[in-house]
């Protein structure tokens, strides 16, 4: 239960891209979506110009492209979906290998698997270079409520905790034969999820009572990436 | 269910992105009210649960899975704007730092999954309690009738949203139809779990249910002695 847990899509490295502040890595990277969003997916020679960007900066992380590949399949069911509109969209049909299907349709397929794949690796380009931490300092720079930045930083630092309290709990389930996913086990795994609530919501109670203990008034003392937990105390602990 | 970027148009996805905003900023000051100084750990551990509780993917069929969105669920248990906080920071995290949900597509996201169903979810709880008889044991039925009716609420904005600004030409109405048939399906999943999930935590704490917290504090404490 360290203070600064290393997140599972986090791919620890020294570039350049890493280094940079994160702040301007969030708006480059929706900059840079919301430019592929507005883009006309008849463009078709732009797009891979933007892959190329997403590639080129995956290359200068010095993260490998595998790993990214490997992380896409998120997206997996959207492509599916993707796949399908031809097959229901309206518009003038076409002959593709003997299906029947809507040319505007293969149009918007096209426009949804691309824009949405780029989306999705320029994403996990930010998650892959840029540790939990400095993503949450970023965001309190881009003048985000402080007290959403807090509450994200709280979920973040109890969501192991938490996430590995219900990882157990399934793992007893499931050696007492119970199948969680199953909908005939449903009440034993929605006794279970009210435990886990149970549990949360007190660890919350407890972590405020901590606080207050350490002096806190309603503002969390800003430590920085670097900052450690000593410094959060210590600042906290003056009784401001 | 979750939005990814390029399914709806900019201007669409940028708007949602302004409602979302707004929402999130009554939702902050709202909750100080609701959980006054201890909103910042609660509110994050709650975000935590929900997220842990979104991780469990029940077969759909067809190869497809589904998992609860807990926006009903988190309203009942924590009030309506906590609860609406939770889900929107649970999506902010999953977009960050887990290419879950477009980076642009998050305004529509936080509507969707976030406004739509802590809100719809916590009026009909509401209104269910105003008619029901006041008892502790009307709560977990109230909140799965919530769940059910908040999901297919959400597929309707959802396909309200795509006549707007859906970037693919199929029929406004094949897509309405369409999405409220699977989400009434699906609703009928997330009003059976938190049900269950809200009746289990009534059960033993119904302190912290915030639902059943009028009813809790209108019981007054009894002494009774015991034959020795």
């Amino acid at each position: 239960m360290g203070a600064a847990h290393g997140h599972r899509l986090h791919h620890h490295g020294h570039s350049a891209v890493h280094r940079a502040p994160a702040h301007l890595k969030i708006l480059t990277l929706v900059g840079f979506v919301l430019l592929v969003v507005a883009t006309p997916r008849e463009w078709y020679a732009v797009f891979p110009a933007y892959l190329a960007v997403v590639v080129g900066t995956v290359v200068a992380a010095r993260v490998p492209l595998g790993w990214v590949l490997r992380r896409m399949v998120i997206e997996v069911p959207f492509l599916v979906f993707a796949a399908l509109v031809p097959f229901v969209a309206h518009g003038p049909r076409t002959e593709v290998l003997g299906l029947s299907l809507s040319e505007p349709g293969l149009v918007a397929a096209w426009g949804l698997a691309v824009k949405g794949t780029l989306g999705v690796m320029a994403s996990l380009t930010l998650a892959a270079t840029t540790e939990p931490t400095e993503v949450l300092t970023g965001l309190r720079r881009l003048r985000l409520p402080p007290l959403l930045v807090e509450i994200m930083s709280f979920m973040l630092r109890y969501l192991d905790v938490v996430t590995a309290d219900l990882g157990r709990t399934l793992t007893s389930m499931r050696s007492r034969g119970c199948e969680p996913r199953s909908p005939r086990h449903w009440p034993a795994l929605a006794r279970s999820l009210g435990a886990l609530f149970i549990r949360s919501y007190e660890r919350g109670e407890r972590v405020h009572l901590a606080m207050l203990a350490r002096g806190y008034t309603g503002t969390l003392p800003v430590t920085t990436a670097t900052g450690t937990a000593t410094t959060t105390v210590r600042a906290s602990g003056t009784g401001r | 269910m979750h939005v990814p970027d390029g399914f709806l148009d900019a201007p669409t996805s940028v708007a949602t992105g302004v409602v979302a905003a707004a929402a999130v900023g009554v939702a902050l000051r709202r909750a100080r009210t609701e959980l006054d100084d201890r909103t910042a750990p609660l509110a994050g551990l709650v975000a935590a649960f929900v997220f842990a509780a979104q991780m469990i993917n029940f077969p759909v069929g067809a190869g497809t899975s589904g998992h609860l969105m807990g926006g009903a669920l988190a309203a009942v248990l924590v009030g309506p704007w906590t609860g609406l906080l939770c889900v929107a920071v649970v999506l902010v995290v999953q977009a960050l730092f887990m290419a879950d949900g477009g980076i642009t597509a998050l305004g529509t996201n936080v509507v969707l999954i976030g406004v739509v169903t802590a809100l719809v979810g916590y009026v009909v709880f509401r209104g269910l309690q105003a008619v029901l008889p006041r008892r502790v044991g009307t709560v977990a039925p109230a909140a799965a009738i919530a769940a059910f009716v908040s999901v297919p609420v959400a597929a309707l904005v959802f396909s309200l949203l795509f006549a707007i600004g859906g970037t693919a030409p199929v029929d406004a109405g094949k897509v309405l139809t369409a999405m409220l048939g699977w989400h009434v399906l699906i609703g009928i999943g997330e009003a059976v779990v938190t049900g269950l999930v809200v009746g289990a935590v009534v059960a033993v704490r119904p302190d912290l249910v915030r639902g059943a917290r009028p009813l809790v504090a209108a019981r007054e404490l009894e002494i009774r002695t015991v034959a020795a």
